[in-house]
């Protein structure tokens, strides 16, 4: 099943190098020889077909006969039973991996930044407008995650900066091990800045660390003033809140100041930089905040 | 939305944990600030646990009440949402209580 739109699906996450053009399989995910991903059907959710493309051994044909009703009734027979204490995070798991990544972000002195944002809101403009102003100061060079496509490590590729696109099939969110076999396809050189841009989403995002430096929530203010209190967590897992399209307030009925209420609500410590990416209003304020992490990292 | 995938993780989380053992209970601890949705999670369960050592398993979900704690006087209070206001008029509150993603204990025969 899909996990973003309930769908059956078993498209596995995949990494495309821009540079080489080679594309491989996110570790231990190893991708199934036809990877036919058909997305074109109507979102019809009846699970009878069988999986068996990818699992030979049975036929997997995930026909739930009962409701999901779980009545918990409890009145199965205690025949030896033991009850084992796990005590686990479920997201451990991805932790650790990104602290490794965030370690082998330290060690090459590599200033990691990840970019959140619902889709539209403007982040592969501003990577865009972000390395042409900054190429000459910083090797600058990017990790994009969406669910499918390439288009948005193509416009990244004409601005010369080195990028990998990962294509998360079924998932709605980059994780730590996706990043890391991402990272080993880029190759970023040390002293660098890597700018990770996630799948479009404002929920996921926030709950999976890759082992970056922060994250950098973008909101256009096309959106509407409330999206920081309809979802909270992501602008308080954001240590910034970047207000694009700040060129159109004239024509629309955004209320900024009630959207930076809102946010600060969610996040008092929360820095707010308003800018326009395509007209490059207020770029210089993130251009001081970025160059304000890199100097501190040293 | 990202249900399916946290659902993978604890099936397999459980799977390695029971080795040979057959799963007949998982209990989880899922705070309701949590950004997951325990209903979701219920339903990805058993199509996780098909042909695992988890199959047929009963998930029980304990939901964690949101709690906060006022930085500036102290006051612990109910959240509902990540954000709120103290008695005192401070914003600033830590989350003490309401965000767990936890496996508990696994059942097995």
């Amino acid at each position: 099943m899909c996990a973003t739109c309930g769908c059956s699906d078993d498209a596995q996450p995949k990494v495309v190098n821009l540079q080489t053009g080679q594309s491989v399989s996110v570790d231990n995910k190893p991708m199934p020889a036809d990877y036919s991903h058909d997305h074109g059907h109507l979102h019809d959710h009846d699970h009878g077909h069988s999986h068996d493309d990818h699992d030979p051994g049975h036929s997997h044909d995930h026909d739930h006969g009962h409701p999901y009703d779980h009545g918990h009734s409890h009145d199965h027979e205690r025949k030896a039973s033991k009850t084992i204490s796990l005590e686990e995070q479920v997201l451990a798991k991805n932790d650790k991996l990104a602290e490794r990544n965030r370690g082998w972000f330290d060690g090459a002195n590599i200033l990691a930044l990840n970019l959140v944002a619902s889709p539209g809101a403007g982040k592969t403009a501003l990577l865009e407008r972000t390395i042409a102003d900054l190429k000459k100061e910083f090797n600058i060079s990017v990790i994009e995650g969406d669910q499918a496509t390439l288009n948005d490590a193509e416009r990244i590729q004409k601005t010369g900066a080195k990028v990998v696109q990962i294509n998360t099939g079924a998932g709605c969110h980059l994780d730590a091990e996706m990043l890391a076999t991402g990272l080993k396809q880029l190759d970023p050189p040390r002293d660098s800045i890597v700018f990770i841009e996630n799948v479009g989403n404002l929920v996921c995002p926030a709950l999976f660390d890759l082992g970056e430096k922060c994250k950098v929530a973008i909101l256009s203010i096309t959106e509407g003033e409330d999206k920081p209190v309809k979802y909270p967590h992501m602008f308080r897992a954001a240590e910034v809140m970047i207000l694009n399209k700040i060129d159109l307030l004239p024509h629309l009925s955004f209320d900024l100041e009630a959207c930076k209420k809102y946010a600060l609500s969610v996040n008092p410590k929360l820095k707010i930089i308003e800018l326009s990416a395509t007209k490059g209003d207020g770029l210089e304020l993130w251009y001081a905040w970025v160059r304000q992490l890199v100097r501190a990292k040293v | 939305m990202h249900e399916l995938g946290i659902t993978e993780n604890i099936v397999a989380i459980v799977s390695e944990r029971a080795g040979e053992q057959k799963v007949c209970r998982v209990k989880l601890e899922i705070g309701k600030l949590s950004a997951i949705v325990p209903d979701a999670v219920r339903f990805c369960f058993d199509i996780c646990a098909k042909d695992t050592v988890l199959e047929g398993a009963v998930l029980e979900i304990d939901e964690i009440d949101g709690l906060g704690k006022c930085n500036s006087c102290g006051k612990e209070m109910l959240l509902s949402l990540l954000a709120g206001t103290c008695e005192c008029g401070c914003r600033d509150l830590k989350c003490i209580a309401g965000q767990e993603l936890l496996i508990k204990e696994m059942e097995v025969v």
